[in-house]
């Protein structure tokens, strides 16, 4: 029986002619080359010079580095070793690996603290990252994940976290009991919280009227322009003494007189519950269950964070904080109600207006002056708060954008079917803004993994800083240019690659639009 | 054809119009409005372009806020009291020119939504009540595909199912079938003639007259921003009393 010839009916084929191959030049390498490399004679000629460039340049850095020299005490070793040839001296990278990863503070005998840090980091990100094809119970452990860090990287007592851990869930069962009180119930919580509240915000705005005017007599009246800001510095206290401090007393009725509807009771009694068990509980409960029952490591300071690890640290940080507070800034942005709108443009204008550098000396120095002595935040805090601030303002423009790409047809529909606000926002709306703004999210995030090396202009030694200060400052590797900063490229080019490419991949599991 | 006219229309009013005036800024789209419906009508309304139809049925269910007059929908007075406004929305359900559905969901994912965290619906009694409204315009094998993977007719068919997963008393049309080629339109009225003959209230901008002669119990002409005449069916067609309206009839129907 032949393949072709059929049994029944001669001119009838029954099976199919298997496809012949394409003629050579039209399939492979050939087809490739043909088209790409040499379509005409320009293309030609540029695929030629390209050809040139490309080999002179391997000509170039190959003998540089695989004649590298890896085991050496110093740069004057190296080129001792290498005798007057080309070659890189990456015996530095071997020589101060710690000090490049962790910086030349950290306790050397807790570098497992951040190593470990560091791979739990990996674990917890992947139920978030790809939350599509992990069961959702595994978010727990990256919730868990920010108190575990903190212990290991700071050290202290185990039960500060949890302490913290613990207000926070209080603070969800305290949100869940007010909004489930009957009116009456909850009118008297709002009452007592309403006063709390007012007194305690007119309180507040009284200390700044204070400082304001202590200000204004510190500045003294030495020259025109002194005496102009003494009396600018004057003239907001007696606006904040007027007008703020009986308004700090109005919010306080407000709130008061919400009681029927919920809402702002609600948020403001959580918002106060958790404000004073992080003021007043969490240290006292913690130090005593670390009496009762210690669990603790050697502490380190934030001023011995270093190295690439402060890089990761203040951009894991920063992004995963940033982004939300991005999107309330977008949302606030959009809304109807004229104090939000306005108080979200003003912080976006403001901050996007601002050099970054600008904010980190704010951070480092003038925030000191804000908080009572003593209290100051920590450096760390500060530097976190001023990046996810000023990206924050760069996100919310990112996703204003793709709010505004939305056709006004999805607001209807979700209006159309019943849904509030806050649920035609997360489960119409959010979605798919946020999928539009991947590109755009990516980009700021990206962008902030590579700012936090600006931290080393406040004498944090970050990767650069470390490069710039105790490395090629030091007599062993003065001058030493290209191996460490290449490292540090590297590194930054492995993180940031990684980003954009897991936002492609993300792009490509939202799509819905094709078969 | 007949037999669709003579349909149960009960005497309980569904939804009741008083002085309704609107303005878009300084332009006066909707002027001094007066409508009541009868639970179980259906009403069909006509006229042309920018002659205020779709603001008026956007009126009913606050896609639009009126500024003078009154609307009460199935008793609910609406108000700016925003617990009216999702009250009266959960009850009307709508469907729009462009279909709307929301592409990110699958197509069962559309109709569960609302009832799940409007109603408070359990996932598995939502997803069956989906699924049998998918049954009901013909589409049950599409339930997990995208939005973007169906076609015009099928899409607002979804969008029908989705409207009547919330189990609304009143349905909105607002020109279901203009954005649709002409062998999908068929499929489209259809649905909505099936709907019309179980007796759902419905409100209906479109300019598909065979429909209004088969299903209607009124047809509505509107003009700059007013009613200018409403009349049964047979009467509206054969016999229009207005010159504007013998005008529009005469444009639409005359090719």
């Amino acid at each position: 029986m032949s393949d072709t010839q059929a049994q029944t009916v001669a001119f009838v084929r029954e099976t199919e002619i298997p496809p012949s191959p394409p003629p050579i030049r039209e399939a492979g390498a050939v087809k490739w080359v043909r088209e790409n490399l040499f379509s005409g004679w320009f293309n030609t000629i540029m695929t030629l010079v390209a050809l040139y460039i490309i080999l002179r340049i391997v000509i170039g850095v190959f003998p540089w580095f695989f004649n590298g020299v890896w085991d050496a005490g110093s740069i004057r070793e190296c080129r001792d070793i290498l005798e007057g040839a080309t070659g890189a001296c990456f015996a530095v990278l071997v020589d101060r690996w710690d000090h490049l990863l962790f910086g030349f503070n950290y306790p050397q005998d807790a570098y497992w603290r951040p190593t470990l840090a560091f791979v739990l980091l990996i674990l917890a990100a992947v139920p978030a990252l790809f939350y599509m094809y992990v069961p959702s119970k595994f978010l727990i452990g990256t919730a868990l994940y920010p108190f575990l860090a903190y212990w290991l990287l700071w050290g202290g007592t185990l039960w500060l976290p949890i302490a913290v851990l613990a207000a926070i869930i209080l603070t969800g069962v305290v949100f869940r009991l007010v909004e489930s009180m009957t009116v009456s119930t909850r009118t008297i919580v709002a009452g007592i919280v309403g006063l709390v509240a007012g007194v305690g915000l007119a309180y507040l705005l009284y200390l700044g009227a204070k400082e304001l005017w202590f200000i204004s007599t510190s500045i003294g009246t030495g020259g025109a322009f002194a005496g102009l800001m003494s009396l600018v510095f004057k003239a907001f206290s007696i606006f904040t003494y007027v007008f703020f401090i009986p308004m700090g007393i109005f919010v306080g009725y407000a709130i008061y007189q919400s009681a029927s509807d919920g809402g702002l009771v609600t948020l403001v009694t959580s918002l106060l519950a958790i404000a004073l068990m992080m003021l007043y509980a969490v240290g006292p409960v913690s130090g005593v269950l670390n009496g009762i029952i210690p669990i603790e490591l050697a502490a380190v300071e934030s001023r011995q964070m270093g190295g690439f690890m402060l890089c990761m640290m203040l951009g894991a940080v920063c992004v995963s904080l940033s982004i939300p507070l991005g999107i309330v800034l977008a949302l606030g942005r959009q809304s109807s109600m004229p104090l939000i709108k306005g108080v979200c443009i003003v912080f976006i204008e403001f901050v996007r207006g601002v050099p970054l550098i600008t904010l980190l000396f704010v951070a480092n120095v003038m925030l000191a002056y804000f908080f009572p002595p003593g209290s100051g935040l920590d450096l760390f805090l500060r530097v976190v708060i001023m990046i996810t601030m000023f990206s924050a303002a760069y996100i919310a423009e990112v996703i204003r954008g793709g709010l505004a790409a939305l056709p006004k047809g999805q607001y209807e529909a979700a209006d159309s079917l019943g849904l509030n606000y806050a649920q035609a926002t997360r489960l119409i709306i959010l979605p798919q803004a946020l999928k539009i703004s991947i590109p755009g999210i990516v980009n700021v995030a990206v962008g902030l993994f590579k700012d936090t090396t600006l931290v080393s202009v406040i004498s944090m030694f970050d990767i650069v800083g470390m490069i710039r200060g105790p490395i090629q400052q030091s007599t062993d590797w003065i001058s030493i240019y290209w191996e460490p900063y290449l490292f540090a490229a590297t590194c930054f080019f492995i993180v940031c690659y990684s980003i954009s490419q897991y936002s492609q991949w993300l792009e490509r599991q939202l799509q819905t639009d094709h078969h | 054809m007949a037999e669709a006219a003579q349909m149960q229309v009960s005497d309980e009013v569904a939804i009741t119009i008083q002085n309704m005036n609107k303005w878009y800024g300084t332009f006066h789209v909707l002027r001094d409005i007066d409508l009541t419906v009868q639970r179980g009508e259906r009403i069909v309304i006509c006229g042309p372009s920018g002659s205020g139809k779709s603001t008026l049925i956007r009126c009913i269910n606050a896609l639009e806020e009126h500024q003078a007059g009154s609307i009460e929908v199935d008793g609910t007075l609406l108000s700016s009291d925003l617990k009216n406004i999702d009250k009266i929305r959960s009850e009307v359900g709508m469907c729009f020119q462009h279909f709307n559905l929301f592409p990110h969901l699958t197509i069962l994912e559309n109709c569960t939504l609302a009832p799940i965290w409007v109603r408070k619906t359990p996932k598995k009694e939502a997803e069956e009540t989906a699924m049998h409204f998918l049954e009901k315009v013909k589409i049950p094998d599409q339930a997990s595909k995208y939005p973007g993977q169906l076609s015009g007719g099928q899409q607002q068919r979804v969008a029908i199912a989705r409207s009547l997963c919330m189990r609304p008393r009143i349905m909105l049309f607002d020109e279901p079938t203009s954005a649709l080629d002409p062998e999908m339109i068929k499929e489209v009225l259809d649905t909505m003639i099936e709907l019309a003959e179980e007796g759902m209230t419905m409100l209906c901008v479109t300019h598909e007259m065979g429909f209004a002669r088969q299903v209607a119990n009124r047809v509505i002409f509107m003009d700059a921003g007013q009613i200018v005449e409403q009349n049964e069916p047979e009467a509206f067609f054969n016999n229009p009393q207005s010159d504007r309206t013998k005008l529009f009839l005469s444009q639409i129907l005359g090719h």
